[in-house]
């Protein structure tokens, strides 16, 4: 019996008198592509945002390989194995699509900042080392040819991309998406469905991804948890979860069981 | 010749002044226009040292004895910015700005009470150490200063620096320790600031308050803002404009009184029409230098 990377138990957040997140819990094992998924408002991003150590929880444990991240500050989180991208993308809008993945890569830098000021002989290897890196990551999602573009110049479909490389050049052990296909057409969420398979087959990690779009978020998640007002009303494999009443009222809303089944 | 000498020793510490308010300001993102404080923490310290701790040094050995206040200066600047860093760097935009001019106005008004710095009648009798050499340690000095924030930008550090900048949130998110290396920054940025205030206190061999007032922080954050923020190359030419504008204008008795105005002129027209200074300038004429392409 081995321990699931992630394993979220009674995660409950409020704010003031309201109650965004109420009493989730969540279990991935390695290697899944999990998606969580919900109406506007049902405290998706949050979830990610306790997760990321955005935010405390008011109760709760997030445990990662069994040890528990709850309360870490979001840098120390990031160092553990977790790295996410954002729903309204944030790049480093005027670096390079090079140098914002470098940025992940700070924590294995292995230089001293006297060793880059006297240009010594390690900081120009690791350096070397750390580019290469990166352009091995660009390399596999496609995006080598746009290295030394300023990131804010990309076309929106690429920016996307970018910042799934550079929450890939931190090396999470566990990705978390915070809508992908958001702004994307119905072609181009289909490429990116295949991106993130092929991501979690090429870089062996879990994922964990937030999505509007349910033909993306049924075709490649292998489980579905549903969120509404803050609470877990539904988990499952895709099918089950199409055919889920309590799904299909939060999501259409009106009596269960209606004309539109 | 002498005034000439003197007007370029002034430049070198303007320029060091620009490129250490430029990696807080323009680098870091965060906006603090406290930097005379820095500057008057350095030199007075530089000061003290030279004139009350050690004059026998001084005046056996003025070189290491140079190197040595002046450094002490430095670290000095380097530690107000320490601890006026560690609460205020919690405060973000206008709020951290008055936070720093309020800093800056603490230092002056210490100065003018500290009876063993001369209190309001001023610190005289600072030694000019190294005599005739001294601009060329100055040179020296700059030199370093320049070059050390140069490579600094270029490593590792440096990325995490401007990845704040460019926004904070993700930058946690990708693992980047935000408080420390906002912190980081904000020291480096004092350090040099002290580190010119060091070489101001024996050029000039005799401190007053009056010498650290608001102005001089509106003056370095001209420099930065005509020249280009995030940018060393603009900091320094920005240092050459303000510096070397007031001593053009002063051939001129009209152009010279009103020369504060100009300086507020120049200051809207380069906000209103070239918000990325002279540097951007230059980027936009000449794009093919830069390596960065655009899609």
């Amino acid at each position: 019996m081995s321990l699931p990377l992630l394993d979220v138990d009674n995660l409950t957040i409020r704010f003031g008198g309201l109650v965004a997140v109420n009493k989730v819990c969540l279990k991935i094992e390695k290697g899944e592509l999990v998606g969580l998924i919900g109406p506007n408002g049902a405290g998706k991003t949050t979830c990610f945002n306790m997760l990321t150590g955005v935010y405390e929880p008011t109760e709760g444990r997030i445990c990662l390989e069994g040890r528990d991240i709850n309360g870490l500050e979001p840098h120390d989180i990031c160092a553990k194995g977790v790295s996410r991208t954002f729903q309204n993308i944030r790049l480093f809008k005027s670096m390079t699509v090079l140098e914002n993945l470098l940025v992940s890569l700070h924590r294995e830098r292995g230089y001293t900042l006297f060793e880059s000021i006297l240009g010594l002989a390690r900081f120009g290897r690791r350096e070397r080392e750390m580019r290469t890196k990166a352009m091995d990551i660009l390399k596999v999602l496609g995006l080598d040819h746009r290295a030394d573009y300023v990131a804010s110049s990309l076309p929106y479909g690429e920016q996307r991309k970018v910042e799934i490389a550079r929450a890939l050049a931190a090396t999470p052990k566990l990705l978390l998406l915070d809508e992908p296909a958001a702004g994307m057409n119905p072609s181009e969420t289909a490429q990116l469905a295949a991106y993130i398979q092929k991501i979690r087959k090429d870089f062996d990690i879990t994922v964990l991804l937030i999505e509007h779009d349910m033909s993306l978020v049924m075709k490649i998640c292998e489980r579905i948890y549903v969120l509404d007002y803050g609470q877990l009303i539904a988990q499952g494999r895709p099918e089950e979860i199409k055919k889920d009443p309590r799904v299909i009222e939060a999501y259409l809303g009106g009596s269960v069981g209606g004309t539109h089944a | 010749m002498t005034y000439v000498i003197q007007i370029l020793q002034l430049l070198c510490m303007n320029m060091i002044l620009a490129a250490s308010l430029n990696v807080i300001n323009g680098y870091c993102g965060l906006f603090s226009i406290g930097h005379a404080g820095f500057f008057a923490v350095g030199a007075y310290a530089a000061a003290a040292a030279s004139k009350l701790w050690m004059p026998e040094f001084a005046a056996a050995q003025p070189a290491l004895a140079l190197i040595a206040v002046v450094l002490i200066g430095a670290c000095a600047a380097g530690l107000a910015g320490l601890l006026v860093g560690i609460p205020c760097l919690r405060l973000t935009g206008d709020y951290l700005a008055i936070a720093t001019v309020g800093f800056g106005e603490i230092i002056r008004i210490l100065l003018l009470n500290i009876e063993a710095v001369g209190a309001s009648r001023g610190f005289p009798g600072i030694v000019l150490l190294t005599g005739a050499w001294f601009p060329i340690w100055v040179v020296v000095f700059t030199g370093l200063s320049l070059f050390f924030i140069h490579r600094m930008m270029r490593s590792s550090t440096g990325r995490a620096i401007l990845s704040i900048r460019e926004d904070e949130i993700a930058a946690r998110a990708m693992g980047i320790n935000v408080r420390f290396y906002k912190t980081f920054a904000f020291v480096v940025g004092a350090f040099f600031a002290g580190l010119s205030g060091g070489l101001f206190a024996h050029f000039s061999q005799f401190l007053h308050p009056s010498n650290f007032t608001f102005m001089i922080s509106v003056m370095v954050l001209l420099m930065i803002v005509v020249g280009g923020m995030g940018s060393q190359m603009g900091a320094v030419i920005g240092a050459v404009v303000v510096t070397l504008l007031p001593e053009i204008l002063r051939f001129n008795e009209t152009l010279s009184s009103i020369r504060m105005l100009i300086f507020g002129l120049i200051m809207i027209v380069v906000v209103l029409w070239q918000p990325q200074g002279l540097m951007g300038l230059y980027r936009k004429l000449i794009p093919e230098r830069s390596k960065a392409r655009r899609a």
